[in-house]
């Protein structure tokens, strides 16, 4: 693999980089690690603990070995439609909304569509920033124990605390203080709330394997409700094959003679369901320069997407998620395409390729709505976007939509990224601008942005 | 939530009369409830007051990435509350050893609490009392006005670390004087060493002659001394007028200011507001006292609960148990700060130093190393010293003056720096300095420290002007906005915020974490200065915007 990349990166070598793109190519090359899921492996580095200030030691953890508890949300006495409405409320008084349905992502291996949603909110105060330090000063603790000044007393790897801290995806913050709630009704809330579009309705609908019982069949001899017109022309022909109608312009009912057999009932039956569904594609960069911040932001706005299309569907939204570095492959579902850690190269045009194959080995285009969203912060050693183009412009021709979010990981510039910048260049965004939609967010985006993010891409 | 069985109180009881013996003070009344998971989850947002107000936020997470203890001043897993009679938590499973030893540390915390003089305001009243009457009020004020209520709890907890805990405290303390007036006052403090810039020896001078004066003319005294400073300065009554002014809008803390100068809270339908807003500012200076003395209250109730545990004659068989919870407790970590660690040592080494007569003159003048090692009056005054100790100091004043060279020294002590090393993709922690400045410094830093803002009145507008005295730390940006406009709705008009904040640099590659191949050898690129801006934010219309000033 890494051969493989080593020639990969001569051959962009020799077609010429600009120092920028090469930095960020050999980082990527330099950037060691390996795909594995994200388990919970934790190691000390020689005994040093993260430091913890005065102010977080207690009472109850130290004497008495109680750990901080958190409430089980579904035992706090409000709701989160309740807490929305007040927050929904405070908007009509002039007071911007504090309630954040934050960090509600934690798919289960087994469970796909359930995400957990956490109702959070900050007080704010004037208050100096903890975590401001002038940037000369190495962060500082205090410390005890042998050593003279300047020893190394202990290190720990860098990816790990980062994990650790909550910022890998699919760890920190979990705790019971969550309420597990079907993707579902985030999609409900998301809609409602902060006022997402609705999606317009698509002319072609597509029968599913849904049925609706409805009284549509009629029947002879027996059946749920008689259907009295049916039933009547149904007589009338019997007495008139049997000779008993003899004058057509006064005919007197009474003296028609009614076999069981001419009633027509009209029966229950089982009706196919005719209604829009989609598919879904989530594409993800997992190379190494997405480390921390933008997979989260990536993936967090996935998540949202993929609640509001639920939503927005009725449930009928299938997903397929892919993983690319230089490579892409398909994953099974979203918890690993969620855990999967960032390592290795990137070439965006293989996601798009893998795509495309797919669409067009399942012939999925005539009975889905398609939408495709990739996640990734901007970096392609394909940096004129040549193979990327050709696919994406593949892609447009059956999609209902492509967004694209970058998530800009903070290496480079900002708005200069090699996606970003052939995206721009190729004319597609301005051409197609119902089909292709671009999203550029700053790697401190806030949840508020992701979801502005979501309703440029999807609107 | 239910008491102790009789059992374990009588083991209290016991530990009260051994602690009394050691020379602990506190009330004879003391309240032990077991406590169970699900009272915790109730209790840990009400800060462990049971009876405290109910506020729509205590049943959502709040997000406390940034600073928790910034925020809240209470701890919400604290075993002992600050109550009369005091009261305190437990475990309903722990064995009789380990509720003695807990005992002793309840102990230890509600000596410090009742002979503490950070915490004089407290002892007047049983906060949960008080509370309960208080979440009574705001109950049918809620029944009656609905969420206004809760906006109010909002924005004046916004500002509750705001609340002027000192000048609070200073009445209690105000020595007994008369005689001369606050021109006087003026005069000697502020104009002479201030505005007229006088050497020394005039000052003196002026002292005398204010004492001749008294002496000759009595009751005249000041008329007659002041007098000739009224020829010599004619500006000095103007500005002695101007200084009282400046007083009076500077002397009180934001929401003591709010409430006494806001038209808005003022009005006849508004006035309800101030009694909610009184509960807040009560329920944050009540906690003042114990953020501020965090160190040396654990520290306090470490040292007796160790001192104690290994005199009680009631547990014998269970050292080994006691020695390794007490590890736990008490043990200096690697890196870190542990405030009952470093609080017990420092009282020992208190203890130590004064039992050997180091806090003496006579000791102080010494300036041989060897000298000062061997050093021992035999005073036995060690006790006494650290008694008196926690009874005048806070953290602040503690560490500040007593975290000094020896101490750092016999207990291993360092500043630990953490750094990336870019090679091996590691965070390393290092020994950066085993220096007791830097050591104090850096516990200091660490120490709870709200901004100190002044506030002033501008005629424009009805203009509300904070003005933040600026510490070398910038405030919480993404707070500014909301706090302001919750300021904004009790003050009723406009609000300007004039803050210091880092100035924004020319855009440059941002030095990557990963110490990927940017650093190549030869291309550091040294860490540009920050330098600093004073901004003015106005909040008008619930609009806030921002400007830079120079």
């Amino acid at each position: 693999m890494d051969k493989k990349l080593r020639a990969l990166y001569q051959h962009l070598k020799e077609r010429g980089l600009s120092e920028e793109q090469e930095r960020i190519i050999l980082f990527e090359l330099e950037h060691k690690s390996s795909h594995a899921a994200d388990g919970k492996s934790r190691g000390t580095g020689e005994g040093v603990s993260s430091a913890q200030t005065i102010y977080e030691h207690n009472d109850f953890e130290l004497l008495q070995a109680v750990t901080a508890l958190k409430a089980p949300y579904v035992s706090r006495i409000r709701s989160l439609d309740e807490l929305l409405e007040r927050d929904h409320q405070r908007e009509d008084d002039g007071f911007p909304r504090k309630i954040r349905v934050g960090r509600m992502i934690k798919p289960g291996k087994d469970s796909q569509d359930k995400v957990v949603v956490v109702p959070t909110t900050t007080e704010e105060k004037l208050m100096h920033d903890p975590s401001f330090k002038p940037p000369e000063e190495d962060e500082s603790a205090g410390g005890s124990g042998d050593g003279d000044e300047g020893e190394v007393i202990g290190e720990q790897p860098v990816q790990e605390q980062e994990g650790g801290e909550g910022s890998g995806p699919g760890q920190g913050e979990g705790g019971a203080h969550e309420v597990e709630s079907s993707a579902y009704d985030l999609g409900k809330i998301l809609t409602e709330q902060f006022e997402l579009p609705n999606l317009q309705e698509k002319g072609k609908k597509r029968s599913l394997t849904r049925y609706t019982y409805d009284l549509t069949d009629q029947n002879r001899g027996f059946g749920q409700v008689l259907d009295k017109k049916a039933t009547l022309r149904r007589i009338l022909k019997t007495n008139i094959s049997l000779g008993n109608v003899a004058d057509a312009d006064s005919v007197d009912p009474a003296n028609f003679l009614i076999a069981p057999n001419d009633r027509i009932y009209r029966i229950l039956s089982k009706e196919k369901d005719f209604e829009s569904q989609a598919m879904v594609f989530f594409l993800r960069d997992y190379s190494g320069s997405m480390d921390g911040k933008p997979t989260e932001l990536v993936v967090s706005q996935h998540v949202l997407i993929y609640s509001w299309l639920l939503y927005q569907y009725e449930k009928q939204v299938e997903t397929r998620f892919i993983l690319h570095d230089t490579e892409a492959k398909e994953v099974d579902d979203f918890y690993t395409y969620y855990n999967s850690k960032v390592a290795g190269g990137t070439q965006v045009f293989s996601a798009y390729k893998l795509v495309n194959e797919i669409v067009s080995t399942e012939n999925l285009a005539r009975d889905y709505n398609i939408y495709i969203f990739h996640g990734t912060d901007g970096d392609d050693w394909d940096t004129e976007g040549e193979q990327a183009l050709v696919e994406l412009k593949q892609m447009l021709t059956y999609a209902n939509r492509v967004g694209v979010t970058i998530a800009e990981n903070g290496y480079g510039r900002s708005g200069n990224t090699e996606v970003e910048k052939y995206l721009k260049e190729s004319g597609l965004l301005t051409e197609k601008p119902d089909l292709l939609r671009l999203d550029v967010m700053q790697r401190d985006a806030s949840e508020q942005r992701l979801i502005e993010g979501i309703k440029r891409i999807i609107s | 939530m239910e008491l102790i069985d009789q059992h374990t109180k009588k083991i209290m009881e016991g530990c009260k009369e051994r602690a009394r013996a050691a020379g602990l003070r506190f009330q004879d009344e003391t309240l032990e409830y077991i406590v169970t998971n699900r009272d915790l989850i109730e209790l840990s947002p009400k800060v462990m007051i049971p009876t405290l107000y109910d506020y729509w936020v205590q049943d959502v997470e709040v997000l406390k990435e940034k600073g928790r203890y910034e925020l809240y001043p209470g701890n919400p897993y604290e075993t002992v509350i600050n109550t009369r009679p005091a009261i305190s938590f437990y475990n309903d499973n722990n064995p009789d050893w380990l509720n003695v030893m807990i005992f002793y540390h309840v102990l230890g915390h509600i000596d410090f609490f009742q002979n503490n003089l950070y915490f004089r305001h407290t002892w007047e009243y049983d906060f949960t009392g008080q509370a309960l009457s208080d979440k009574r009020m705001i109950a049918a004020l809620r029944a009656e006005k609905g969420r206004w209520v809760d906006y109010v709890i909002e924005f004046s907890r916004g500002i509750d670390n705001l609340v002027g805990f000192h000048r609070e405290l200073s009445p209690f303390f105000q020595p007994e004087v008369d005689g001369w007036s606050k021109m006087i006052d003026y005069y000697f403090d502020v104009f002479l060493q201030e505005g007229a810039k006088q050497s020394v020896n005039r000052y003196v001078k002026e002292i005398e002659r204010f004492n001749e004066c008294t002496k000759k003319y009595g009751d005249m005294a000041e008329q007659t001394f002041f007098t000739e400073i009224h020829q010599k300065y004619p500006e000095f009554i103007t500005l002695f007028q101007k200084s009282l002014e400046e007083k009076k809008s500077s002397g009180v803390d934001l929401l003591r200011f709010l409430m006494e100068e806001s038209a808005f809270l003022n009005k006849e339908d508004n006035k309800w507001m101030l009694s909610v807003m009184e509960v807040i500012r009560n329920t944050s200076l009540y906690f003042q006292p114990q953020i501020r003395t965090k160190i040396m209250n654990e520290g306090w109730a470490s040292y007796w609960h160790e001192t104690l545990f290994l005199q009680d004659d009631r547990i014998q068989g269970h050292e080994a148990n006691f020695a390794k919870t007490n590890a736990g407790v008490t043990a200096m970590p690697r890196v870190g700060l542990n405030p009952y660690a470093l609080g017990m040592r420092l009282f020992y080494h208190l203890e130590d130093a004064a039992n050997r007569g180091q806090y003496s003159f006579d000791f102080q003048r010494i300036k041989d190393t060897r000298q000062r090692k061997e050093y021992n009056a035999a005073t036995d005054k060690g006790r006494e010293f650290i008694f008196s100790i926690r009874e005048n100091l806070s953290d602040f004043n503690f560490v500040n003056t007593f975290i000094d060279q020896d101490f750092v020294s016999k207990n291993k002590l360092f500043v630990a720096g953490k750094r990336l090393n870019p090679q091996r993709m590691a965070w390393q922690y290092y020994v950066k300095s085993r220096k007791a400045r830097d050591y104090k410094q850096m516990v200091i830093e660490s120490l709870y420290h709200p901004p100190d803002l002044r506030i002033e009145l501008r005629p424009e507008n009805n203009t509300l002007y904070l003005n933040h005295l600026f510490e070398g730390k910038p405030l919480i940006r993404e707070y500014i906005a909301n706090t302001l406009i919750g300021v904004g709705f009790l003050w009723g008009g406009r609000v300007q915020l004039e803050t210091s904040e880092v100035a924004a640099q020319p855009p440059r590659p941002r030095q990557d974490p990963m110490g990927g191949p940017s650093r190549r050898a030869g291309e550091d690129q040294p860490e540009p200065k920050i330098s600093w801006q004073r901004v003015l934010y106005t909040m008008e219309n619930k609009q806030v915007t921002k400007k830079r000033i120079d």
